[in-house]
């Protein structure tokens, strides 16, 4: 007996929109990184998902790199975000605009 | 080349050697004109009496000592130099011929050549330039006789620049003063626009002829259309009126007398400007082949110049302008020979011109020199007094150009009248005679100014004769323009007849008409002299000048201003071309041509800083754009499967 | 005959020359100089080799060599030159120790000086002998970086700016031509290859045709520089330092033209023969536009920069008319070109040297000063001018005669051209050295020195030479002239042989 896979599906998605807004709409930067976590996860409950549904491992594989590239990701980024808060004493991402000029 | 001709007889391998000597020799004080110093002027006189000596063994070779009573063949002799520009099938070598008229011109250009390069060193002799004087003198000479030894016309063409180049160096001698450089440039620039005419007519020879030598041209002439011999005519004819001074380009001549005067005696009287002279005698088949069209731009063209300058003359009071106008009116009046298909009349002429006008050139030089430069005639007067060579020689020239019997003038201006009679064209016949009353009267009052009359001269000038070396030029010239018409006295050695080969025979008329038309002339010119010894000799004559001069006051205006010719060229060529080209450099090119290249490289600048509004920055707007374009690729994809 | 390899030991004498000036220590700027001039002597004489072992009789290509480069692009390095590209390079090599001895009152950062300029000759040499399209525009764009900084760095008031619009005119035109030999090397029959004699064999269609002559044609016309893509040319010549502008009019001018024949005309005739009435006519407008432009210039080295303009003009003109006449006198023009108006700019240079100042209103009368450098400076315009007798009437008139042959009306603008240089060289010459001296400082100009007397020296026996006895140039010109010329009109040739026997 399984559960239908519309449901992990719905799930993520809906993972995935909260996840997408929240990065749009929130200024920390750690929240922001939160919410991109969140998305990642999202993609990789539809991976799982998939990797069941046609039987493959591929997908599951694919879970992995993700969640590497995540970690690798999380450890660069918050290494930035620790140096700006050092330089500005803040996490606000508006205030990181200097590129723009 | 002319292999048709070569090997009857002589060897012109002297030929290279005339031009060489004087070009060396020009080389040499041009390089080390300071150690020369003052033996340049001997170098140099050395140098062009050397090419005159090998011009004279050339002219024995040419005549021949067998050749004795027999009929004048055409005698010519090539030289074969090497290739010049030779590409395709087109091809001019670095050749020389010698015949019938180059020996002529060559001894004239040596001869009075060599007297003026003598005459020079006593007149030039404070010049801080010395040994450039003589150095472009000499390199004048070279490139005139190269001029009248090439057997091609674009050699011919290499000499006919080369002198132009010259002019401009001698015109601009005493650069320090504006007026002579702007008369050089002037010079250079006007002769530029003859020889504009000249290269176009012998691109066109190439086209037509095929061949560019001297022979091949002649040979081939008559076998043009007369359309195409017209046009390519008159457009070496135009080359000739920018050298020769003939309108519309006269206008250089009268501006050239800025240079010392011994230029203005070989190049602006003697030699250089008689070079259109004996272009159109060279190439006359050609302008024979145009039928009567060309020949009578030619002559009337001449006609006019003869006239104008004739009438300019008469009102101009600085001796060397007064000369020069006289030669572009001699000038049109061997144009008028030319005109009437008498070659050999108009070459006489040019060489009895060369005698007596490089006389009365020297002659005003020797003035000025014993006159601290001075050249305005109502300051002089009397001077053959005090200067005697000077005066009695200048009496000789002025004899000779006015065409008193038995002087040089009389013989080759009335051979010019009775050809022009002959032809039946009386209306240039008619304007020879005017011009040769007009010449009478003009140079007369010039003598009569100058050296006639109560002696004047300026304050606090010592006045002294010539020294030796000039009077060395000026005595034999004097000779010459006594009995320099001789070349022509019938059953002598008779100058027409000998170029006979070359230019073909001239129409002379029969019986009691040629004796009617000399006396005519002689009448003329007496009456001439007689009307300039009323105004300028007489007592009364002042008042009389006065009178008259309010009587022709519509024509003194106007000629005192050169019928307002500068001014109108400047008014509408120069004027205009300096406001365009002026337009051009200050707003065109910088504006418009860079505005449009610079400014489409600002179109981009300016493009790409609007572009960059759109990155803000912030990472959310990159991410919402980012999302946007994964939803839009998202659809589209979605819409393609399911539809 | 001799197996050296002249040529390719020719183009990397001054790249390995500047690689050994790089190890001059510091403070030996004499070293410096003397080392400069020696390497640019060597590569003159080593040029002499490659002139003197040249067959005359030969149209292709000989003297060079070729080796796999980067195989699996089906690059190689493929050098050989022709008449054409002989004198091309005999004008480089000859001109550049010139450049060296106008150098020698430089003092600033005479390391990469020498270093850039030496660069350059490779360079410009190696554009010269390529017959590999990617060496072609290895080399092309290479002459490009000395140049900029030669100009960026050393040269005079606004450089920045002339550096910059020289740099960007030159790249944009040189990328359409990239693209169009990335298009030659896909199109090209027997797999990809960039080998310039397998490309000749091409068979494009005539619209294909037209696009990529176009690009090629971008690339040169700026170089060239063609009305109205001229205007970069007299910013660059007035900043460039002397030694610059003798390189920039003296050789990097003809590349373009080089270019125009040796790939524009041969690789797309068809196009050429099209778009040939339309360059002419751009280039007689160059004649008379670039000469009263001149005209009115009141800077010396700006008025050289727009008489290279009506020079090019001419250059132009004999390349696209169609005859061996035409041709043979613009290619000769090309080396005439180099001569004069380098000379002249060696000439303004010295004046530049002692008084500091360019512009015209500030002399006047000083040939009284300094008879020699004025004598020279008359001389050079002369032959700039075409006065018979000197180089640059030979190269003229053949330009002329050859368009009349083909083209007769077109020869009375050209000509016209003529009495304008006559007009703005004597002009200016009456205004710096003639008249009275009205600047107090020009009463005490220096005349020109021995070192500036020995580098003007072989210029004006050259002048005077090609003037006289052009035959030794033309006559290895002639043949690679012709073959380019049967490419243009489609097989045949137009000779001078068209008048009628009588």
């Amino acid at each position: 007996m399984s559960v239908d896979p519309g449901y992990y599906l719905a799930l993520a998605a809906l993972m995935f929109t909260i996840g997408a807004v929240g990065a749009l709409v929130r200024k920390n930067a750690i929240v922001i990184f939160m919410f991109i976590e969140l998305m990642l996860n999202a993609v990789n409950l539809v991976f799982v998902t998939f990797a069941r549904v046609h039987g493959h491992i591929d997908g599951q594989v694919l879970v992995f790199f993700v969640l590497v590239v995540a970690a690798a990701e999380v450890v660069v980024g918050l290494a930035i975000i620790t140096v700006i808060f050092r330089h500005r004493a803040s996490a606000n991402v508006d205030d990181v605009n200097l590129l723009r000029r | 080349m002319t292999a048709d001709i070569l090997g009857q007889g002589f060897s012109a391998n002297l030929a290279p050697w005339v031009i060489a000597i004087p070009l060396v020799s020009s080389m040499v004080l041009l390089f080390f004109g300071k150690r020369v110093g003052k033996l340049a002027g001997v170098v140099a006189s050395g140098a062009i009496g050397l090419s005159f000596v090998l011009s004279v063994i050339l002219f024995l070779r040419l005549i021949g000592v067998e050749a004795g009573h027999e009929t004048y063949n055409l005698r010519a002799a090539g030289y074969h130099g090497f290739d010049w520009i030779s590409v395709g099938g087109f091809s001019v070598a670095f050749d020389l011929l010698v015949d019938q008229l180059s020996i002529v011109m060559l001894l004239v250009v040596t001869g009075v050549g060599t007297l003026i390069h003598v005459y020079s060193i006593g007149y030039m002799h404070d010049d801080p330039r010395y040994p450039r004087f003589f150095s472009y003198l000499n390199l004048f000479a070279a490139s005139m006789l190269l001029l009248v030894l090439a057997d091609n016309a674009l050699l011919l063409y290499v000499g006919w620049e080369g002198v132009g180049l010259c002019s401009y160096l001698l015109i601009g001698f005493w650069f320090e003063k504006p007026s002579a450089a702007n008369a050089a440039k002037k010079a250079f620039i006007v002769n530029r626009i003859g020889d504009f005419s000249f290269l176009i007519g012998i691109f066109l020879l190439t086209t037509t002829v095929g061949s560019l030598t001297i022979g091949q041209i002649n040979e081939h002439a008559g076998a043009m259309t007369a359309g195409a011999a017209t046009i390519i005519a008159l457009l070496l004819f135009g080359g000739a009126t920018g050298k020769s001074a003939q309108i519309p380009l006269y206008v250089w001549l009268p501006d050239a007398m800025e240079g010392p005067t011994p230029v203005s005696a070989l190049i602006h009287a003697a030699t250089m400007v008689t070079a259109g002279v004996y272009m159109v005698a060279r190439l006359s088949p050609v302008f024979e082949a145009s039928g009567d069209t060309a020949l009578m731009v030619v002559g009337y063209i001449g006609a006019a110049t003869a006239l104008l300058a004739a009438v300019m003359a008469c009102f101009e009071y600085d001796i060397k302008r007064v000369l020069a106008y006289s030669t572009i009116s001699q000038l049109g009046y061997m144009f008028m020979a030319h005109g009437v298909h008498a070659y050999s009349a108009g070459i006489f002429h040019l060489v009895t011109h060369a005698f007596f006008k490089a006389l009365m050139f020297l002659g005003a030089g020797a003035v000025m020199h014993a006159l601290a430069g001075e050249v305005d005639m109502r300051k002089m007067g009397g001077l053959r007094k005090v200067m005697p060579i000077t005066g009695w020689t200048f009496m000789m020239g002025w004899l000779a150009i006015c065409g008193v019997i038995p002087f040089a003038g009389f013989f080759s201006k009335d051979a010019i009248l009775a050809s022009a009679w002959a032809s039946g064209d009386y209306a240039i016949w008619a304007v020879g005679i005017l011009t040769a009353f007009l010449t009478a009267f003009y140079m007369s009052r010039l003598y009569f100014r100058v050296f006639e009359g109560r002696v004047i001269v300026p304050e606090g000038v010592h006045v002294h004769d010539v020294p030796p070396s000039m009077a060395a030029a000026l005595i034999p010239l004097g000779v010459l323009s006594v009995v320099g018409g001789a070349i022509n006295l019938p059953s002598i050695l008779t100058l027409e007849h000998f170029l006979e080969p070359v230019v073909g025979e001239s129409r002379v008329p029969e019986g009691l008409t040629p004796w009617l038309l000399a006396g005519a002339a002689l009448l003329v010119a007496a009456s001439g002299v007689l009307i300039a010894r009323v105004l300028y000799l007489s007592r009364a004559g002042s008042l009389r000048r006065r009178k008259l001069e309010a009587r022709l006051a519509w024509l003194v205006e106007p000629a005192r201003n050169k019928f307002y010719v500068d001014r109108i060229y400047g008014a509408t060529i120069v004027l205009p071309g300096k406001r365009l080209a002026t337009w051009f450099a200050d707003r065109f090119d910088p504006n418009v041509v860079d505005g449009l290249l610079v400014g489409s490289g600002k179109f981009v600048a300016r493009t790409s800083e609007r572009l960059r509004g759109i990155q803000s920055g912030y990472v959310r707007n990159y991410a919402a754009t980012f999302l946007l374009g994964v939803v839009v690729i998202f659809t589209i994809v979605l819409a393609k499967v399911t539809l | 005959m001799s197996d050296f390899p002249f040529l390719d030991v020719v183009i990397f004498i001054p790249l390995a020359g500047a690689l050994a000036l790089g190890f001059v220590p510091k403070g030996r700027d004499d070293l410096l100089r003397w080392g400069a001039l020696a390497v640019t002597l060597i590569a003159f004489v080593v040029s002499l080799g490659v002139l003197f072992n040249f067959d005359m009789h030969d149209a292709g290509f000989q003297l060079g060599s070729k080796a796999s480069w980067i195989p699996d692009w089906g690059v190689t390095y493929s050098t050989g030159i022709d008449g054409i590209s002989l004198w091309m390079i005999m004008l480089t090599t000859f001109l550049m120790p010139l450049g060296v001895l106008a150098s020698w009152t430089i003092t600033s950062r005479l390391k990469p000086y020498f270093i850039f300029l030496l660069a350059l000759e490779t360079g410009m040499l190696g554009v010269f002998a390529s017959l590999d399209m990617f060496l072609f525009y290895l080399f092309w764009e290479v002459t490009l970086i000395p140049m900029y900084f030669l100009i960026g760095m050393w040269g005079y008031g606004n450089r920045i700016y002339a550096a910059m619009k020289f740099f960007l005119f030159t790249l944009v035109g040189s990328l359409l031509m990239l693209v169009a030999i990335l298009f030659l090397y896909f199109a090209a029959k027997g797999g990809p290859t960039f080998d310039y004699t397998k490309l000749l064999t091409l068979d494009l269609a005539t619209g294909t045709q037209r696009w990529l002559f176009l690009a090629f044609f971008a690339s040169f016309a700026v170089k060239v520089p063609l009305v109205p893509l001229h205007t970069w040319l007299p910013d660059a010549h007035t900043e460039a330092p002397t030694a610059g502008s003798v390189m920039l009019a003296g050789v990097m001018l003809k590349m373009g033209a080089y270019g125009l024949i040796r790939f524009g005309i041969p690789l797309f005739p068809e196009a050429a023969k099209e778009f040939a009435p339309i360059i002419m006519g751009l280039a007689i407008v160059g004649i008379i536009y670039g000469a009263l432009v001149a005209a009115m210039q009141k800077d010396l080295k700006r008025l050289i920069a727009y008489s290279s303009v009506a020079h090019l003009g001419f250059v132009i003109l004999g390349i696209f008319v169609g005859t061996v006449q035409g041709m043979s006198g613009g290619i000769l023009q090309m080396v005439n070109h180099g001569l004069s108006t380098g000379a002249l700019f060696l000439l303004v240079g010295a004046l530049y040297d002692r008084r500091h100042t360019r512009l015209i209103a500030d002399y006047g009368g000083i040939a009284a000063t300094v008879p020699i450098f004025a004598g020279l400076f008359l001389f050079v315009a002369l032959s700039s001018l075409g006065l018979p007798g000197l180089n640059g009437f030979v190269g003229e008139f053949l330009v002329l005669l050859g368009t009349f042959f083909s083209y007769r009306w077109w020869v009375i603008p050209a000509a016209f051209g003529i009495i304008l240089a006559a007009v703005y060289l004597l002009w200016a010459y009456q205004r710096v050295f003639h008249g009275p001296i009205t600047v107090e400082e020009n009463r005490s100009i220096p005349d020109l020195n021995w070192r500036e007397v020995a580098m003007l020296a072989p210029l004006v026996a050259l002048i005077v030479f090609i003037g006289v006895y052009p035959k030794p140039f033309l006559e290895r010109i002639e043949p690679a002239a012709t073959k380019v010329v049967q490419q243009l009109n489609g097989g045949s040739t137009t000779t001078g042989d068209q008048a009628e026997a009588p």
